[in-house]
């Protein structure tokens, strides 16, 4: 033991495919792993898209569109979204608990590929993604949604939404690196996604709102996320919403993954 | 190869902050550096910059004969690393922490699970190993962080102050850990504020002071560098200790510190020792304790950087 290796020993100079691909496994299984010791984490991530079904169908939905029930037929794919886009920033804390408590540290100084942190992280949330949106999906039609389109419909509802969450997760990583506590992730989050979501046509029909608010929601990505979600499980119009949402995913990638990969690459 | 570690001129700045001013230092295999030296030296820089963590701005490494910078893979072979805080996923259980090192560095699902169970095991986490790492004490953390770093079996470890804020009991069951890494012949590079710590543990030390290296040597080397040693004197009655004050200045013709009951001076010729005893004795005063040590790290610390090291004191 006492001998170094010295460079007459052939040692591995970088990480493979394979080993990439089995290190993100790894760190996947993590992040999900660690569900079975917190069930509580999986019922925060349960209840608060619950909690906002349950509210906005019965306390809103008689005075938005006159039943709860119409409303449910609205609003669901809304709060699927809406569901989806504050769950992009779990990867933030999750990455900004990382770095503050140091594992992120010791992570970076083990011979793995330098990408598979960070790759592990956004696969086990976008696991959690696919159950947060099964959940709501069945919650929904317990208490009355429908699905009018088909099982392609939903299917194609879920890999849009997972398409988006990807992109947006960039941001995310961004955010979780830049963040100097865990609790500031979640102050930006809930200060920049609460009005996104609320100003868009997720939750109620923009034709209520004040000229300046609709202009702005007609251009908000949230809106073009929403109805094309909506087109999907109920039907309606869905190439240019799911079309526009994905210009808009791209933009993410183009703006925040050479952002986020640049601080990761210089963090200190 | 000559040393397991070898840096030579590192720098870095953070804006306006100097946090590495030039630092060389070697380890040759197998033995053990301390790096002694207050908050803010610049030590975890060094170690960060030495774990491939961060690039340096100026000079350059080696660990293992590879480049810290260019050969980073390859150093990431060789190093354990533990910071100054207990790098564990606290939702994991001591297991599960474990095991997933052992699955990112390439081991199979029953290697990695046969090697936790065996660091478990060293360091007495056994029973503790199903529960989540949240619910440990900080020793059990500390412990856990050490056996994280050891899964790969480095040859090369940094403990980055290693035993701050635990307690006493568990810091002198860290170091007979580290101990037994010696015995494997691991090199290892410790920083820490405690210099009894150094003291201890330490075949070479060197002294960090605001990102540079002040002094380097052997524990007793650096005691001697002051080229001092103590005379420790209390009288059995604790209303002469003036008086024991002036017959030490007197003789040794340096103000002695007066506290506790002690007066204590730094001299230079043992000479002075006899001289202290005749005069104490010719005044009638009885010591309780009269004694001539070696200068202790804390001393040569204060009499190399102008002030203590221990971490209250720093500015």
């Amino acid at each position: 033991m006492a001998v170094v290796a010295t460079k007459a020993v052939p040692v591995e100079r970088r990480v493979g495919v394979g080993a990439t691909v089995r290190q993100t496994a790894t760190l996947a299984w993590r992040s999900l792993v660690q569900v079975k010791h917190n069930p509580w984490d999986l019922l925060d991530l349960s209840i608060q898209p619950i909690m906002f079904l349950l509210l906005f169908t019965f306390v809103f939905g008689g005075a938005i569109s006159g039943s709860t029930g119409d409303y449910l037929q609205f609003a669901l794919p809304g709060l699927v979204v809406q569901n989806a886009l504050f769950y992009t920033l779990s990867t933030a804390i999750g990455l900004n608990t990382d770095i503050s408590k140091g594992v992120f540290d010791r992570l970076r100084s083990l011979p793995i590929a330098r990408t598979a942190p960070l790759a592990g992280r956004i696969v086990a949330d976008t696991f959690k993604q696919v159950w947060a949106f099964g959940l709501l999906m069945g919650f929904g039609m317990l208490l009355g949604f429908r699905v009018q389109t088909s099982v392609a419909g939903v299917l194609g509802a879920l890999a849009l939404l997972v398409v988006v969450a990807l992109a947006m997760s960039w941001m995310s990583v961004l955010i979780g690196l830049k963040a100097s506590s865990p609790e500031k992730v979640q102050m930006i989050a809930f200060s920049a996604m609460m009005p996104l979501t609320f100003t868009s046509s997720a939750l109620v029909d923009p034709v209520t709102f004040p000229a300046w608010l609709r202009a702005w929601s007609e251009v908000n990505p949230v809106s073009y996320l929403a109805d094309a979600i909506r087109g999907l499980l109920i039907g309606g119009e869905v190439a240019t919403p799911a079309l526009v949402s994905l210009l808009w995913a791209a933009g993410f990638v183009a703006v925040f993954a050479p952002l986020a990969i640049r601080v990761f690459r210089t963090r200190v | 190869m000559r040393y397991a570690i070898e840096a030579e001129g590192l720098a870095k700045r953070y804006g306006e902050t100097t946090a590495l001013a030039g630092v060389d230092l070697v380890v040759p295999p197998g033995r053990l550096l301390g790096v002694l030296g207050p908050n803010g030296a610049g030590k975890t820089t060094a170690v960060r910059i030495l774990a491939t963590l961060l690039a340096p701005d100026a000079g350059r490494a080696t660990v293992g004969g590879f480049d810290v910078v260019r050969e980073s893979h390859q150093v990431r072979t060789l190093i354990g690393l533990t910071g100054q805080y207990a790098a564990v996923d606290e939702m994991l259980t001591g297991v599960e922490n474990l095991l997933m090192i052992g699955r990112l560095l390439g081991l199979s699902r029953s290697e990695s699970r046969a090697r936790a169970a065996q660091l478990l095991d060293r360091f007495d986490l056994a029973d503790a190993g199903g529960r989540a790492a949240k619910t440990f004490s900080g020793g059990m953390r500390r412990r856990l962080d050490l056996a994280a770093s050891l899964v790969g079996r480095p040859q090369v470890l940094f403990l980055d102050e290693p035993t701050t804020g635990l307690d006493p009991r568990s810091r002198t069951d860290l170091w007979g850990v580290v101990r037994g890494l010696m015995a494997d012949g691991v090199t290892v590079l410790l920083t820490t504020q405690y210099l009894e710590e150094a003291d201890q543990l330490a075949d070479d030390i060197v002294v960090f002071d605001h990102g540079r290296v002040i002094a380097s040597g052997t524990s007793d080397e650096l005691k001697s560098t002051t080229g001092a040693q103590v005379l420790e004197v209390s009288p059995l009655r604790a209303d002469q200790l003036g008086l024991v004050a002036k017959v030490v200045e007197a003789v040794v013709e340096t103000p002695p510190e007066v506290a506790n009951g002690k007066v204590t001076v730094a001299v230079h010729d043992p000479q002075v020792v006899p001289a202290v005893v005749r005069r104490l004795d010719e005044l009638g005063v009885v010591a309780s304790e009269l004694a001539l040590r070696k200068s202790s790290l804390d001393e040569v610390f204060l009499s190399l950087t102008g002030h203590r090291a221990d971490a209250k004191a720093v500015v």
